[in-house]
């Protein structure tokens, strides 16, 4: 069975907020939409994203890392959104394993915003409403768009393609290829949620010098002379002794 | 519901992508990036993905305002006029300015992408006193760079990431520049590069560096001296690069710090004499240089034949460096000696071991082939962390040096130029040199802003003061490029040089964040003399927004948006060129013109016209342009040059590229072609293009340069040395004024030096401990929009960032109110805790704090009630009276100012500014 996901790298993401932006563009304005906002030009505003970017550090001067973190809902396999729901507006897709919000059933009462325990889910602050993210579901089997296209908005508009998309249950998915080479982990597993989304950890690349690297038969210094021999008339062992 | 997409060019930041428009019922549903667009290649970011938010904002200016009879300026009270009358206005006074004294208008703008217009405009118009704002952003970036390899980053050159191995980033905000840097970092780290950055802050791409080593704020200069020292002592240099391609070899004579010439010899141009000589390692003795054969000697003083004692410019350089130890640089940068030269080893060992070959043959400026093209796979970006601050020129200069060592430059894995870069040192655009290049009536006698490259180049009078508004190109800034536009009302109301009458701005916040100095700015843009006539008697502001500069306005001028317009992004000025060729753009309007709104470019073609200035009307002084369009299509630099703002589809069918006849089709070109042209350099003439024949000799035929000689790096700059000279009196024409004979000659010294910049000299260290600084967040980087509804949800205000340990043993708390506190005035705003800061450090974001109401923002909104500026802590002014500006090129001192900071008994920010009116709509 097929589960679609979003798989991040935290390795390339430098925390622009391109998918922030982009999802809220592309739902607003469809199928999913549209996602309010409150107080959009006054004090404190606030809306409903699908997608944010958390900025948080972690170590301590000067070892600090910064990490750009970007989260939506993560599609678990096990989503504990679903059963908790009285109305049966949260439910998860048998055949891609997407897990939506029918915005008819639902009653606005939060008990999955309270059961997901990834603050995935936003309540619209004017219909009152779940909201999360839908993968773009309105997108990915859309016909009329080249198929380069059918991608969620966010992964279109990444520009460090830090987040790939597609089928986790196919291995040779670009996304599975990418967990199982590349440390692909999930979000708090303990919870037994199994998220589909995953994340690449941060990756290092060192150089390492070794002394005998900054010795070189052709340093340029010898060439100018800075380098120099000494003199055959210097002092040497051979004026002192005869062995 | 069926939608129309239509493609044009985001201007949502400066990074110029290619965006699609979707359009339902004509109206924005949604804008994506074009995946046909060779910058963005089809991503777009969340300035970008937000540009419907600013089509529809509550802040937009609709109709032509005009300061209501008796309100005073900064109220915000106007009332509506029509566009016959706001020309009537501007013609009339304006063509009484042109008629007696053309230098008493002004026209600033804060985009320095629209130059090719805007200056030509100003030129015609007959004033100096023009400039974008380069003056006050990265003007140091620009001509440290420049003169020294004859490029720069971001517009004019960048790193290569393609093929880079090492990536060192140095004093870069978030996000400069925007897609294009971002795409090349992943694939660069994707591909196992290392990178690693500079920077006193860990945010934006430094985040996902490799290595993060923070640095203290204007010290640069003294890390990139103590690299250099390294690179050299260790013999980690590229010999081969420096001998033939920099100026290293070539014999300075120790009486006056000038090269050596071969008097015998044809200089070939007098403009970029080609006779410097050389010692000829093999023969010892002096030969021209790049004799064939001749090896030059870098080390070591020679005498030439008549007696005169000479060294090489490299061993200068290296004297120079030497008492610059890891560990002295460690004392002022906070950088421990040992990673120090561990970077330096880095550097050194990954450019002359991982050598890259491209089997590309070409041939170089003085005959020799070369079988295929070779680079040192290390690369570096930098930006306004290094420029901001009045030691940045050297700074710079230091940095571009350390990447010629490397041997890097215009080679593949290093530094790469894009077209029309890179430019002779330095490049051939001139101003005037004295007040009689500005005339009544007439245009102004060479350009606004140019590239000085000795005294006589300056722009100034009889006694050596200076002719622009802004003191540009006289003695106390001689190589201001961009101009200072933060001089440029502090002047105008001391009357220093002189007052004006009209200063047009064009879209930058003058009032507010582009300003230093902001509450006494904002007071002198409101201020009379004793007649009772303001002192800066007329002010228009033309921007697309109700900002806290359009509140100062007489006359305001509504602008469109990027949607609503006709735009270029030209060769004449800063084209999106990629490092394999040139690349120019535009915008075409995929939106009808919100209410009466008109763009900038249609008010400047209407206005030429309408003063007859001489580019925008026939021989008859009849209006030449139906509109801007028209103008972009048919205008070309001189009749007949084949040279117009476009370079693509030229020629009468739109066969030509690059020169041609104007081709009417032309925009139509554009918008089937993604609104982008490219020209593809052949291989070989896409690297080593300072000393490429082959590229050199087309970029002649293309008409984008007009001299062919090769363009040797400067790690010893003559042009820097003449000022010198002149100001130690050595130099047979022009003189400093006495009161700046020390100045310049302390600063124009021909090699690089670190000094603790001018601000810093002038505060007491203890009572100011900590440096403070700032930066525009990613969402936000070169944008007109942090009141955009969506993007200032992710900023809405902002905080002081200050390591735990600093406001610890101030007793400050996370979260709490404080004051932050500069020898020029003090803030009081919210803190919060940061390990990814240097501790001697604070910081913010830039831009977020408002003036209460404006921007069409809710008084009570964040921006105004816990927003704050940091300009309200920084001088334009320096003591004595100097500007807070880098002594040689005029560039603002953002970063030099040095605060301490204090627990706040009360809360809620300060200083506090009235609440703007809002404008009738």
């Amino acid at each position: 069975m097929k589960q679609l996901a979003l798989v991040i790298d935290l390795n390339v993401c430098v925390g622009c907020h391109a998918c922030v932006t982009s999802c809220k563009a592309w739902n607003t304005g469809g199928a999913a939409g549209p996602l309010s906002d409150q107080n959009a030009y006054g004090a404190e505003p606030t809306g409903t994203f699908f997608n944010r970017v958390q900025t948080f550090e972690v170590g301590e001067f000067p070892r600090t890392e910064t990490v750009h973190f970007p989260k939506s809902c993560l599609h678990c396999e096990e989503p504990p959104c679903v059963p908790v729901c009285p109305t049966g507006a949260s439910y998860k897709r048998a055949e891609d394993g997407i897990v939506l919000v029918d915005y008819d059933k639902c009653i606005g009462c939060g008990y999955c915003a309270w059961a997901c325990p990834y603050g995935a889910r936003e309540l619209d602050g004017s219909e009152k409403v779940m909201k999360k993210c839908t993968l773009c579901v309105d997108r990915i089997y859309d016909q009329k768009l080249p198929e380069a296209e059918r991608k969620p908005a966010c992964v279109l508009a990444c520009p460090t393609s830090a987040r790939l998309f597609g089928d986790i249950h196919d291995p040779e998915s670009e996304a599975s290829r990418a967990i199982r080479e590349q440390g692909g982990y999930a979000l708090m597993p303990e919870w037994g949620t199994q998220p589909a989304n995953h994340y690449l950890p941060r990756r290092k690349t060192a150089i390492t010098i070794h002394a005998d690297e900054l010795e070189r038969h052709a340093n340029p210094l010898k060439i100018d002379g800075q380098l120099p021999q000494p003199a055959t008339s210097e002092p040497a062992l051979d004026d002192v002794t005869s062995w | 519901m069926s939608t129309e997409i239509k493609t044009t060019t985001c201007y949502m930041c400066a990074c110029r992508c290619g965006i699609r428009v979707h359009l339902q019922e004509g109206k924005v549903r949604y804008i994506d990036g074009n995946p046909e667009h060779p910058l963005n290649k089809g991503v777009i970011c969340a300035k970008g993905a937000s540009g419907i938010m600013k089509q529809y904002s509550p802040a937009r200016l609709t109709r032509p305002l005009k300061r209501k009879a008796g309100a005073e300026r900064g109220a915000g009270e106007f009332e509506p006029i029509s566009w016959d009358e706001a020309f009537r206005i501007l013609e009339e006074r304006l063509s009484s300015i042109r008629k007696t004294d053309p230098k008493k208008f002004a026209l600033f703008t804060g985009r320095d992408q629209m130059q090719a217009l805007t200056g030509l405009f100003a030129r015609q118009f007959g004033t100096p006193n023009y400039a974008a704002h380069g003056g006050f952003c990265s003007v140091n970036m620009a001509a440290g760079m420049i003169y020294t390899v004859g490029g720069s980053f971001w517009e004019f050159g960048g790193p290569d990431l393609e093929r880079a191995k090492l990536f060192i980033m140095l004093g870069t905000a978030e996000d400069h520049h925007s897609n294009p840097l971002k795409i090349a970092i992943s694939q660069f780290k994707r591909s196992g590069g290392r990178f690693i950055s500079v920077n006193p802050v860990r945010t934006g791409y430094s985040a996902i560096a490799d290595e993060w080593v923070p640095i203290r704020p204007g010290t640069d200069g003294a890390l990139l001296l103590a690299l250099v020292n390294e690179i050299i002592a260790q013999g980690l240099y590229d010999r081969e690069f420096v001998a033939r391609y920099t100026n290293g070899g070539q014999l300075v004579k120790r009486d006056n710090g000038l090269f050596a010439l071969d008097e015998g010899a044809d200089p070939v141009n007098e403009l970029y004499p080609q006779n410097q000589l050389w010692w000829d390692r093999h023969s010892n003795r002096a030969v021209l240089t790049h004799t064939p054969e001749a090896d030059p000697s870098l080390f070591g003083e020679f005498r030439l034949t008549d007696g005169t004692r000479v060294r090489p410019a490299f061993q200068l350089l290296a004297e120079r460096v030497r008492p610059h130890t890891a560990e002295w640089a460690e004392r002022i940068t906070g950088i421990p000696a040992a990673t120090i030269r561990r970077l330096a080893h880095e550097m050194g060992i990954t450019a002359r071991d991982e050598k890259i070959e491209l089997p590309i043959a070409w041939t170089d400026c003085w005959g020799r082939e070369h079988p295929s093209v070779t680079g040192n796979p290390v690369a570096f970006h930098a930006m306004r962390g290094l420029a901001a601050h009045s030691n940045g020129f050297h700074t710079v200069r230091t940095l571009a040096i350390l990447m010629s060592l490397l041997g890097t430059i215009d080679r593949p894995g290093g530094f790469r130029h894009k077209p029309p870069f890179p430019r002779a040192i330095p490049p051939s655009a001139k101003t005037p040199t004295g007040p009689e290049g500005v005339q009544p009536g007439e245009p102004l006698k060479g350009l606004a802003l140019g590239w000085p490259g000795s005294p006589e180049d300056l722009f100034v009078d009889a006694a050596g003061e200076p002719v622009r508004i802004d003191k540009g190109f006289s003695w106390e800034y001689p190589l201001s490029v961009h101009g200072l536009m933060h001089n440029v009302i502090t002047n105008a109301w001391r009357g220093d040089p002189y007052p004006i009458d009209t200063l047009m701005i064009f879209m930058a916040n003058m009032a507010w964040n582009s300003t230093m100095n902001t509450v006494e700015v904002r007071r002198m843009l409101n201020d009379r003399g004793a007649d009772g006539e303001y002192k800066i008697p007329f002010i228009a502001v033309c921007d697309a927004f109700q900002s806290e500069m359009t509140a100062f306005a007489d006359l305001v001028l509504p602008d469109t948006t990027y949607l609503e317009r006709h735009d270029v992004m030209s060769m004449l000025d800063r084209p999106i060129s990629e490092f394999d060729g040139p690349m120019d753009s535009v915008r075409v309007p995929v939106l009808p013109p919100t209410g009466e709104c008109k763009p900038f470019q249609e008010v400047l073609i209407e206005l030429g016209s309408r003063l007859r200035l001489p580019a925008f009307v026939d021989g008859e002084g009849r209006r030449k342009y139906k509109d801007y369009p028209d103008f972009i299509v048919r205008h070309e630099t001189e009749p007949g040059s084949g040279i117009g703002f476009l370079a693509g589809w030229r020629g009468a069918d739109g066969s030509k590229s690059m020169r041609g006849e104007p081709n009417p089709k032309q925009w139509e070109r554009y918008a089937q072609n993604n609104c982008v042209f490219r020209h593809e350099l052949p291989p070989s003439y896409r690297y080593m293009r300072n000393w490429n024949r082959g590229y050199m000799e087309w970029a002649q035929r293309a008409r984008l340069r007009r001299w062919g000689e090769p363009i040797l790096v400067h790690l010893y700059s003559e042009v820097l040395q003449r000022f010198r000279l002149a100001a130690q009196g050595k130099w047979p024409g022009r003189r400093p004024p006495e009161r700046l004979a020390k100045r310049v000659a302390t600063y124009f010294d021909p090699l690089p030096f670190y000094y603790p910049s001018l601000e810093a000299q002038a505060t007491d260290r203890e009572k100011y401990p900590l440096a403070a600084i700032t930066q525009r967040p990613m969402a936000m980087y070169h944008s007109w929009d942090s009141q955009n509804a969506w993007l200032r949800q992710i900023h809405a205000h902002n905080y002081l960032f200050i390591h735990p340990r600093t406001a610890s043993a101030r007793g400050i708390a996370d979260g709490a109110w404080l004051w932050v506190e500069s020898q020029w005035g003090r803030v009081r705003c919210m803190a919060r805790y940061s390990e990814a800061v240097e501790p001697g450090t604070v910081w913010t974001w830039n831009a977020i704090g408002k003036q209460p109401g404006a921007w069409a923002l809710a008084p009570e909104a964040n921006e105004a009630r816990k927003g704050f500026l940091l300009n309200h802590l920084i001088s334009d002014t320096l003591p004595g009276g100097t500007s807070n500006s880098d002594p040689i090129t005029g560039q603002a001192g953002w970063y030099d100012v040095r605060v301490r900071v204090y627990p706040a008994e009360e809360q809620g920010v300060w200083p506090e500014f009235p609440v703007l009116a809002k404008v009738p709509a």
